[in-house]
């Protein structure tokens, strides 16, 4: 079997091409401000990475998906090591210049090491699902792959990057999903988040308790997982107010912004009026191309890394955010369509994996700048800038793109 | 069973490409909610967010004399203001900015708790900067994000004190001001008239405040001018055109007895136009331009003379011996005497009337002469007698109608009311019933008792003896609604009246009013008050044929009308452009006009005390101090 470049999934590169093409365009523009500041030459940094980026794709695509399997572990621990040693000598940067998520030797800023680490754990994770003949059917049995995501997302979050420690649990969710997991499961082992979550509301929070333990009684799981899921329910609630106060005020201000944005339009919902005025004022046709008053006048907050899809509202309009928004459900669909088609349950949960992680970043990216979701500094794919996103983003197509070609090769057919 | 069977695989697809769906479409339609239904709210706030209003101001209309000659005008000035991102960077910018506009803790806490009035507007900090000042600004300009530093017209008043009183002056709009209709309009911080014909004909001097906007950046720099469409060009206020004398003003100024309390109006009897009006101690009305100097301000408020205070419409004095002419006006009027008609009793110096005497101001007595000569030698004991037969009744009927309890109502704010009882139920309030008799007439007869006019309305009378006997209301730039108020005097009377005070002048009390050129007719006035020293008041007009002007003066604690009449003259002989030398030296030779001391008409009531509130300013909310301007 010879590689051969035009024999790739020409869908899956082509729009991961375009997407590619339109965030460092709309990074262009977030630099052309009326007062110029560093971002203005942005985009170059941006192209070097994407060069790197399309660089590892391919190597990726040559990559042997056995080689990879093998690969896995030590990748994983390798990632663990490092997110270990950032949170020893990382430092902060931007607009999280409070955490410790960059590692930075001799002053230059090399990269966060959380973005490649979310790759690791879908690999990880991928191979302990695969190598199972049956999909883990107790909580007992989820204990692995729980540890697996643990380690990573404990290192993260201690960072802390709570954005990122949420895509972690999102990627596990959706793995097990994958893996052919009881929804009724998975629901169990949510039920403590769930819980914590519902802390808030008395009786929100008791129905909860009330509806699982229903659910306990109906679905007979193993006396002691039972008896521990009731407990981490209770225990969640009553954890849910202390929690709260450990949270660091900017997390709590997020959330609390999230619930209303005008409680001080100055500070704390301040990122999130400015980003809906941006999207807001331009309209069906947007500003015009750089020519977005909100950004050029600086209202606009971190326009180039977590708010950078408010530039594309504003000066594009609707009719660039629906464009933007197309392209990436293309995405999605063409590395579903890729995870469904995989020769093998380790490829399958891979490329399962990378969609999963793409599609929650690109949902709580674009859902927080209208004030669907809250505020968590998560970059957009192929857009915020940022070099390890991108280049796991890179690595990801490239691996997604060696799977659409083995099922290809395998001669799979259209069912 | 594998999990990964084709089939199972298909099932989870359908669910997960249902999420993803469901998903994007939720997004879709709140991108749509956001961009295309919500859209003109937020183009709306990011207008609001981005444009700033910079207020234009207009240039008030000028304030210029009879011929032209100017009272009030703008000079180009600068003024520093900022324009606030929020209040800690505001905070922190007037910090940095403070020694180069010497600004002090209070000073930033003051322009803080503007800025919080309106956060939208720029905020003033230094609103008359030098050169100096401005151009060390402009070489920070780079640390002082949303600095602006405007041209902007300044009230000028070339004559300063000479016309405080007249023109008044202008200052920043107050919040009660603001809330009410007549300055609705003016934005906060605009300036408005505060006092005088500034505040009287506000509306027309104001103009309307232009605008302009400026593109800002979230870090409050000011990036560029938003496009010029949006401008809106101020317009000028209209010029004020006065019927003051500024010729007459000056003189009046300067020869008005330095360091004395006191006030000068001159009319143009046949038409009521003011000529000159003067009020001492004056002000400088350019120092309260862009914000009094608290200092300043002290000095002005704690002054026992109440230098802000105008003694022409807004104090009141006994009229004294000037109402003598009242009181003869009405009898000729009545019919119950003619020039030639004679007292009962000759004066003695004095009148028993009842258990009291009541004395004449020459001890010496008068006897008997005719209403003619008693008007000439201001005899008490003539007028007490007139007083009697005109009647209490008929005397505040009278008096009442030809306008001693009203206002005149001259186009200047503040004007106070003169006191005159409107009734016999005045002294049946104040003394109790059938407490009181007919001896309150005796005082009222010679200008005492209870009666205090402002000399507006004393000069406004005279007027009326000037002209053909109709009243007109004094004005400066229009006049009010016209009185109907009239003397109903016969021509004849009127030139007999004119012929007594012709008298007073060349042979009577105020022989030192005597022009070589202009015949002057007049009437001196002594109103004793418990402050100290009588006040001086002289009332005249010239030429006494035909007059053209009807001058007033009083002057607080200077004894003698008769002392006061030269100033009159004189003021009077530059109008007409004769000689203005008077003969001085007689001053000395004149007899006392001084009439008797108003005592109690019966024991053990209190004496009334109209005259105590002669310096008093009636306009209590002179009294606050305009708001600081830095």
């Amino acid at each position: 079997m010879r590689l051969r470049l035009r024999e790739i999934d020409r869908p899956l590169a082509s729009v991961a091409l375009v997407l590619a093409g339109y965030g460092l365009a709309t990074l262009y523009s977030a630099g052309q401000t009326d007062v110029p500041t560093f971002v203005a030459g942005i985009w170059h940094k941006q192209l070097l990475w994407l060069g790197i980026g399309v660089v590892a794709a391919v190597l990726m695509f040559r990559v042997s998906p056995r080689l990879l399997e093998w690969a896995t572990p030590y990748a994983y621990a390798i990632s663990v090591v490092i997110l270990l040693f950032t949170l020893v000598v990382g430092s902060g940067a931007g607009t999280a210049a409070g955490s410790r998520s960059w590692i930075t030797i001799g002053g230059v800023r090399l990269g966060q090491p959380a973005e490649l680490a979310k790759l690791a754990v879908i690999l990880m994770l991928a191979r302990w699902l695969a190598g199972r003949r049956e999909p883990p059917a107790t909580l007992r049995e989820l204990l692995p792959p729980i540890a697996i995501v643990l380690v990573p997302l404990g290192l993260v979050a201690a960072q802390p990057d709570l954005g990122s420690a949420i895509v972690f649990v999102a990627i596990f969710f959706a793995m097990l999903f994958w893996a052919g997991t009881k929804p009724s499961l998975l629901l169990l082992l949510a039920s403590p988040v769930i819980s914590l979550l519902l802390a808030f509301s008395t009786v929100a929070w008791g129905s909860w308790i009330v509806l699982l333990f229903a659910l306990l009684l109906w679905w007979r799981p193993y006396m002691w997982e039972g008896l521990a899921v009731m407990m981490l329910s209770f225990l969640a609630g009553a954890y849910a107010l202390p929690l709260w106060r450990h949270l660091a005020p900017y997390q709590q201000n997020r959330l609390l912004a999230f619930l209303n944005p005008e409680v001080d339009p100055r500070a704390t919902g301040w990122h999130v009026i400015q980003s809906k005025i941006a999207i807001g004022s331009g309209g069906l046709f947007g500003k015009g191309f750089t020519h977005g008053p909100q950004k050029r006048l600086a209202y606009l907050p971190a326009q180039h890394t977590d708010f950078i899809f408010p530039v594309v509202g504003e000066e594009l309009g609707f009719l660039g955010v629906v464009t933007a928004l197309a392209l990436f459900a293309a995405l999605i669909l063409i590395l579903l369509r890729v995870a469904r088609r995989a020769t093998d349950p380790y490829t399958s949960l891979c490329v399962f994996g990378v969609a999963g992680m793409l599609f929650v970043h690109i949902v709580e990216n674009v859902g927080m700048t209208v004030n669907l979701l809250p505020i968590t500094g998560i970059p957009l794919p192929f857009f915020s800038y940022g070099g390890s996103f991108l280049l796991a983003c890179s690595v990801a197509i490239g691996i997604a793109l060696r799977v659409a070609w083995e099922s290809r090769q395998s001669g799979y057919a259209e069912l | 069973m594998n999990v990964f069977h084709p089939h199972l695989l298909d099932r989870r697809l359908r669910v997960v490409r249902a999420v993803v769906w469901t998903v994007t479409g939720v997004v879709v339609l709140v991108f749509f909610r956001t961009q295309i239904l919500e859209h003109g709210k937020y183009e709306l706030q990011s207008e609001t967010n981005r444009l700033r209003p910079i207020p234009l101001p207009a240039p008030r209309g000028i304030i210029t004399d009879r011929n032209g000659r100017v009272l009030a005008e703008n000079v180009p000035g600068y003024t520093v203001s900022l324009l606030p991102g929020n209040q800690d960077s505001l905070r922190a910018t007037l910090t940095r900015i403070a020694p180069i506009v010497k600004l002090d803790s209070l000073g930033i806490e003051h322009i803080l708790s503007r800025y919080q009035r309106a956060p939208y507007l720029p905020v003033m900090v230094l609103p008359r900067a030098t050169f100096d000042v401005v151009s060390a600004l402009e070489e920070r300009r780079l640390i002082f994000p949303g600095l602006l530093i405007q041209p902007e017209p300044k009230r000028f008043y070339p004559d300063s004190g000479l016309v405080a009183h007249l023109v008044g002056y202008v200052g920043e709009v107050t919040e009660t001001e603001r809330s009410q209709r007549r300055f609705a309009a003016v934005r906060l911080g605009g300036l408005v008239g505060k006092h005088g014909l500034e505040r009287q004909y506000d509306d027309s001097l104001r103009g309307a405040d232009g605008v302009r906007f400026v593109e800002v950046s979230a870090l409050g720099h000011v990036v560029r001018e938003a496009d010029p469409a949006s401008r809106l060009a101020p317009v000028a206020g209209k010029p004020l055109h006065t019927t003051i004398d500024l010729d007459l003003q000056r003189y009046v100024a300067d020869i008005f007895p330095a360091g004395q309390r006191g006030a000068l109006l001159a009319l143009n009897p046949n038409t009521g136009e003011v000529l000159a009006l003067y009020s001492s101690p004056g002000f400088d009305p350019n120092a309260f331009v862009g914000g009094v100097d608290p200092d300043y301000w002290r000095r002005l408020s704690e002054s026992e003379s109440h230098p802000l205070f105008d003694r022409t419409i807004q104090a009141r004095y006994p009229p004294g011996s000037a109402w003598k002419l009242a009181m003869a006006a009405i009898a000729l009027k009545r019919g119950i005497v003619n020039f030639r008609s004679r007292m009962p009793i000759p004066c003695r110096g004095g009148l028993q009337y009842g258990n009291r005497f009541f004395r004449c101001w020459d001890a010496a007595g008068h006897g008997d002469l005719p209403l003619s000569d008693a008007i000439a030698q201001s005899c008490d004991v003539y007028f007490y007698q007139l007083g009697l037969k005109i009647g209490l009744t008929s005397l505040l009927e009278d008096a009442t109608a030809l306008g001693f309890r009203t206002r005149t109502g001259i186009d200047l704010p503040g004007e106070i009311t003169s006191e005159f009882p409107a009734g016999t139920d005045y002294y049946d309030r104040f003394y109790g019933p059938r407490r009181w008799t007919s001896a309150v007439t005796l005082n009222l007869a010679i200008g005492q008792g209870e009666n205090a006019q402002t000399l507006v309305n004393m000069v406004r009378f005279y007027q009326m003896l000037a002209s053909d006997g109709h009243a007109r209301s004094p004005y400066i730039v229009r006049p009010a609604a016209s009185t109907s108020a009239s003397l109903g005097l016969s021509p004849d009377q009127l030139a007999g009246l004119r012929q007594a005070m012709i008298n007073v002048v060349e042979r009577g009390t105020a022989r030192g009013a005597r022009l070589k050129a202009v015949t002057i007719a007049g009437k001196t006035a002594t109103s004793q008050n418990p402050h100290g020293p009588d006040h001086g008041w002289f009332i005249g007009f010239a030429p006494a044929d035909k007059p053209e002007i009807v001058v007033g003066a009083i002057v607080e604690f200077w004894r003698h009308g008769s002392a006061v009449a030269p100033l009159v003259a004189r003021v009077v002989a530059r109008y007409l452009g004769a000689d203005t030398t008077v003969a001085v030296r007689i001053r000395e030779a004149l007899p006392a006009d001084t009439a008797p001391q108003p005592t109690s008409i019966l024991p053990g009531i209190p004496e009334e005390d109209t005259t105590a509130r002669d310096t008093t300013p009636a306009d209590t909310t002179d009294a606050t101090p305009p708001p600081r301007d830095r």
